[in-house]
């Protein structure tokens, strides 16, 4: 016990919980913006995937230490937001049930993937014959000499700043933009939307889109950032914590981000206890079962706050 | 004063191919409140879905401000300067007054909304117009009536000149309606023109002008309300056009079948939906529910048949208490239930025909073995049982949701009556349906109540009320205000003046429903 | 109207519901295949060579054949879990988790005790169906008490499934003189025996399941309960209102998928292994969604639907044998199609012709009568 005690009093542990959590937090923000608009996204994973790989193969593709990451990035996230609106024009437009389409497309995000990686590098596994660059790490002067704080916030990955950032960006679209409004107009109750003239079906494309996007930066930095290849299934149900992050946060960017930190919490937990004596696969399962738990009570008190207001 | 809208000779057919409007004529002046009037299904509701976008005319014109239009889409109608207030808010219960009101018409400040904006302009329309409601509140938070204030300033923002309120009276308080009076009156004074939807004529006679009376599609006719009295209203309302005729001998009632005592429920707007209501349904009667639809039949029936809990009170079917009972243990015990939304609760549509009647009668032994169906006796009874109720089809293992309406509801009929139930509950059992299914299932309710099973019958249609009961009460705002031992010399007309709210019998004559 | 033999007599077709589906079905699937062909086209050195080889390469070899069968075992379990969870619309995905915990539990009891040849397998076997039946009722229970998303609840439980077995089997019967990770090797009365010498299908694993297919076509469409499952599918309000176990249709539904998983991973692990040497989740739960909605979540139509998807996956492994294209692709295929399998609008506006075509024949027919 003390041996735990002391890894998480540890401020690079702390560190860790924000590496671990970017690409949840990025992922379930997507979850969140589909969840505002009454979208479900249910292809995360598979989004994530694609975006992951394409990141690696155009950054490799430029050959370029410089920008080669950022084109990776770019290329990620175009390929998010377009399987985003794949999945808004399965759902809105072919009226396919948003459960099955999400995981027909994460059956084609992880197939597609090898298949691609193959056809690539010839290896069904790993791209680490290629070499891809990675987004680089940022110190934020002043800050990084603070001892703590600078060991826990500077020389983070830029794509853990932009999560946060983006957060914030989230804020304000969703709460003080008109598009914004619209948006959360339309998951609330799309009948009232669609009595003013609102476009029910675009706004919910668009919810898509975004989804798409922000799951899209979370894919590029699992492998051009987290780590600096690409490997089949990298992302290892991180699309499916990150619907549990939006559910748990009411799909709110502040609640989200902090169930997303809980469970980044956790998945950090389980990386740093495999340097303790507690077998590794009982560590691994850590964040799943908390998961679990946590959905269990948030859902319990769901519904003993919804029976307290009928009384 | 001038014409501002005018509907000629419009006819809408719905794709169920029931006649909705027939040529319907309505002319409104502008800065008059005007008064729509009619039972359940005369038309009203579609005449104001025509105007405000919802639905298309088949036939005729419409006309505002002299100009034809085609009323295409609510955004049209808008931009024509017609606003709605519909009977279910078109409110996000999650947003603030204010951003409700500009929702989709945001002012902005750079890319932002401008918030100070938006709670102005609530502000400033509601000091114009009197109606006043804090732009920062939650509309979830907020009492109906200011939510359905907050409707009629939405409208006003978009540029409403001529306002439909669809039966807004129906969800407010006393006190509420008296504001809501205050607040059109004063809004017709300003030049706006209202068109009123409404069954209550007390209201009708206190705050309209003129009066449009539909009946069955059709327009009656259009008259000043001074000139008429609420006697005159209900009559020319009800006037019956077909003539229903179902031959039943004498009721010959028995015991008490099922005993409601001071039933009591609060809506989830908190609003008393069902104020002390105490009725016995004896074996071999069909007691009636007539009324405006809205006035606590719906509850009274769900809480019955179990689909609604939290009322206090008592409901016993044979001494059987019903209320906390499982609707399981109630069907066993002999309730069936013919539910008035048939597609919600009545089918399950992607599934056959001997599926939907089975439903009721997976525990009945000539089915079901210890473990598996008997599937032989299933597939012919189930196939014995759609011709008996004359569902058309091919076979019984043709999909329900592919059947008309009216055969739908036979399927629904077939299951509930075979049960050989000792209470059915019909709740509507014949909206929306055709001529012919309506009188199949009309007849047999009554061949049901021969046979000595007390029947419950709901019905906002006064013929089938009068017709089909033996004897009768009428509810009103949640309580039963009339009762009629005997339908025999009861005139719809007189029906209507309780249905109405022209008069109300006092609680002696009301008790008389109550036997045990 | 036809008569009552006539109409018979053209039978399940000349529904136009029925037919339509027919018809959308063999249109997606061409759309799939040619979507192969072009994919196989823009890889492939020798794209003829390599499509002959994934449609028509099983054909080739009786052991081809078998493979083709030994995929179906698992495959069929999991369809028929997911069938059954599908049924009551419950988005139950375990099945993944629960057939490897399966293939854990079995492979335990398989190391652990001694017992006579036959019932080893046996209590193997059922060990494995009791605790997946208690892990594919806990959503089901979370669902129904506080309305927890089965979902999420059942994706999660996949990998705690995962990470709990590799841990019992790492940490308690793991074979430290084997190289990789792998249990000790299963007492000899364990393993199923083999349908015929040469091949791993197993005459236990054949039996069970056919049996899961027929007991759980008879469950679902041949009793009240599964009547009531089937009810909730369709209807929850309409289920509620008839008076019908809504609770057996939520939280049975979900535990009877878990039992079928279970034993599937249990006869997986019985039928192809002689120790536990599975590394990473199998897939076959995810397998089984796919063919739960190729059979239209009836277990009668499961084995169809289980040949047609291992039949393509050994031609794609053939392929990728001689001609090196991966067969992941395959999964993708599969996936197109699904999608275009539970698209409420792919193809509405044939199937509207078909009804307005149907509407007016009908009405020129009763011209003819009268």
């Amino acid at each position: 016990m003390e041996e735990l005690f002391s890894v998480i009093g540890n401020a690079a542990f702390a560190a860790s919980i924000l590496r671990v959590t970017t690409p949840i937090l990025l992922a379930a923000l997507g979850a969140a913006v589909a969840s505002q608009a009454g979208c479900l996204n249910m292809g995360l994973e598979g989004i994530m995937l694609f975006s992951a790989l394409t990141g690696v193969f155009v950054s490799s593709l430029t050959g370029s230490a410089v920008w080669g990451s950022w084109a990776g990035l770019a290329a990620g996230v175009l390929i998010g937001g377009a399987l985003g609106a794949l999945l808004g024009y399965l759902v809105l437009t072919l009226k396919t049930d948003a459960t099955l389409a999400g995981v027909a497309l994460n059956t084609i995000g992880s197939n597609g993937t090898v298949f691609l990686l193959y056809v690539w590098t010839g290896s069904s596994g790993i791209s680490s014959s290629h070499k891809s660059f990675v987004l680089p790490d940022l110190e934020i002067p002043l800050l990084k000499d603070i001892p703590v704080l600078g060991t826990i916030f500077s020389g983070q990955n830029v794509v853990t700043y932009l999560a946060f950032a983006l957060v914030l960006a989230l804020i304000f679209f969703l709460y003080k933009t008109p598009l914004g409004l619209r948006i959360r107009a339309v998951g609330l109750n799309p009948d009232a939307a669609d009595s003013v003239g609102i476009n029910v079906v675009r706004m919910r494309y668009l919810a898509y889109i975004l989804s798409g996007v922000l799951a899209g930066i979370g894919g590029a930095y699992m492998s051009m950032g987290y780590v600096s290849w690409f490997a089949r299934d990298m992302t290892s149900g991180r699309g499916f914590i990150a619907l549990a992050a939006s559910a748990m946060g009411r799909s709110t960017p502040v609640g989200t981000t902090v169930a997303s930190l809980l469970f980044g919490f956790t998945m950090a937990l389980s990386n740093s206890m495999q340097t303790l004596s507690i077998p590794y696969e009982l560590v691994e399962a850590v964040p799943y079962a908390c998961t679990i738990v946590a959905l269990s009570v948030y859902a319990y008190h769901q519904v003993r706050k919804s029976k307290k207001a009928r009384k | 004063m001038s014409e501002i809208l005018r509907v000629e000779r419009v006819t809408k057919v719905y794709g169920n191919g029931i006649l909705a409007n027939d040529k319907v004529e309505l002319s409104v002046k502008k800065g008059e409140i005007h008064a729509i009037c009619g039972e359940n299904g005369a038309g009203k509701s579609t005449l104001m879905k025509m105007l405000f976008g919802l639905e298309q005319p088949d036939e005729g014109e419409i006309y505002v401000k002299g100009q034809a239009c085609k009323i295409t889409s609510p955004s049209v109608a808008i931009g024509l300067g017609i606003g709605m207030v519909h009977q279910h808010f078109m409110l996000v219960d999650e947003l603030t007054v204010a951003e409700n009101v500009v929702l989709g018409y945001e002012p902005k400040k750079g890319l932002v909304i401008d918030w100070d904006k938006a709670a102005d302009m609530t502000r400033e329309v509601g000091r114009k117009y009197n109606l006043e409601v804090e732009p920062g509140l939650l509309v979830g938070d907020i009492s109906v009536g200011l939510k359905q204030r907050v409707e009629i300033v939405k409208a006003l923002l978009r540029g409403a000149e001529i306002l439909i309120l669809d039966e807004p009276t129906a969800v407010l308080t006393p006190q509420e309606t008296r504001e809501l009076f205050a607040e059109l009156k004063h809004l017709r004074d300003a030049g706006h023109t209202i068109l009123f939807i409404s069954h209550k004529l007390g209201e009708v006679k206190e705050l309209c002008d003129r009066i449009t009376i539909m009946r069955a599609g059709h327009t009656v006719g259009t008259y000043e309300v001074a000139d008429l009295s609420e006697a005159d209203i209900s009559r020319m309302m009800v006037g019956r056009d077909v003539v229903l005729k179902i031959d039943k001998a004498k009721a010959a009632p028995g015991e008490v079948e099922l005993s409601v005592r001071d039933l009591e429920y609060t809506g989830d707007l908190g609003k008393k939906a069902l104020r002390g209501v105490s009725l016995d349904v004896r074996k071999g009667e069909i007691l009636g529910v007539a009324g405006v639809e809205g006035n606590g039949q719906r509850e009274l029936v769900e809480i019955i048949t179990g689909l609604r809990e939290g009322a206090t009170g008592t409901v016993t079917l044979e001494g059987f208490p019903l209320l906390g009972a499982s609707i399981r243990e109630s069907r066993r015990r002999g309730m069936a239930h013919i539910p008035s939304d048939r597609m919600v609760y009545g089918v399950a549509k992607n599934q056959s025909i001997s599926f939907n009647i089975l439903a009721g009668k997976t525990q009945d032994e000539r089915y079901t073995g210890k473990v598996l169906f008997k599937s032989r006796a299933i597939e012919r009874d189930m196939e014995a049982l759609a011709r008996e109720y004359t569902v058309k089809c091919e076979s019984a293992q043709q999909t329900v949701g592919m059947l008309s309406g009216g055969n739908i509801q036979k399927v629904v009929v077939a299951r509930e009556m075979s049960s050989n139930p000792t209470l059915l509950v019909a709740d509507q059992p014949t909206r929306g349906i055709d001529v012919g299914a309506a009188e199949f299932i009309r007849r047999r309710i009554v061949a049901m109540r021969d046979e000595g099973t007390a029947v419950l019958l709901v019905t906002a249609d006064l013929n089938e009320a009068l017709e089909l009961s033996d004897s009768i009460v009428v509810m009103r705002d949640g309580e039963i205000v009339a009762y009629y031992p005997d339908t025999g010399d009861l005139s719809e007309e007189e029906l209507g003046f309780y249905m109405l709210g022209v008069k109300r019998q006092t609680k002696e004559e009301v008790s008389g429903v109550v036997h045990g | 109207m036809s008569t009552g033999k006539e109409g018979k007599k053209r039978g399940l077709l000349h529904d136009t519901a029925s037919r339509f589906e027919v018809i959308r079905m063999v249109v997606a699937i061409l759309i799939g295949a040619a979507i192969t062909a072009v994919v196989i086209f823009a890889v492939s050195e020798t794209p003829l060579e390599s499509l002959r080889c994934m449609f028509f390469g099983p054909i080739e070899r009786v052991r081809y054949l078998f493979n083709v069968l030994e995929l179906m075992v698992p495959l069929i379990f999991t369809g028929v879990a997911i069938s059954v969870v599908f049924s009551a619309k419950q988005f139950n995905l375990a099945a993944e988790g629960i057939f490897f915990f399966g293939g854990m539990v079995a492979a335990v009891t398989a190391i652990a005790l001694k017992l006579p040849k036959g019932l080893h397998a046996a209590v193997c076997v059922l060990l494995a169906a009791l605790l997946g039946g208690l892990l594919g009722a806990l959503p089901g229970l979370l669902k129904y008490k506080w309305n927890a998303s089965e979902l999420v609840i059942s994706l999660m439980l996949n990998y705690v499934c995962f990470s709990m077995s590799m841990y019992v089997i790492k940490n308690y019967f793991r074979d430290k003189n084997a190289g990789a990770i792998v249990s000790y090797v299963f007492e000899e009365t364990a393993p199923m025996t083999k349908l015929v010498a040469k091949y791993r299908l197993t005459t236990g694993g054949a039996l069970l399941a056919v049996a899961a297919c027929v007991l759980l076509y008879f469950f679902l469409y041949k009793t009240r309960w599964g009547f009531a499952i089937r009810s909730a599918g369709e209807n929850m309000n309409f289920t509620r209102y008839a008076g019908l176990p809504v609770a057996f249709a939520v939280i049975g539904s979900q535990a009877i998928s878990g039992v079928v998983a279970g034993i599937g991973g249990a006869v997986e692990m019985l039928s192809m292994y002689t120790r536990f040497q599975w590394t990473m989740l199998t897939g076959y739960g995810w397998d089984g969604v796919i063919v739960a909605i190729f059979a239209k979540n009836n277990p009668k139509y499961v084995p169809l639907a289980a040949g047609f998807l291992a039949w393509l996956r050994i031609g794609a492994d053939i392929m990728l044998r001689r001609t090196g294209v991966q067969m992941e692709i395959v999964k993708v295929i599969q996936a197109i199609i699904i999608v275009l399998l539970v698209a409420e609008s792919f193809l509405a506006k044939t199937r509207h012709k078909m009804v307005v075509k149907e509407a007016t024949a009908e009405a020129a027919g009763a011209k003819e009568v009268a």
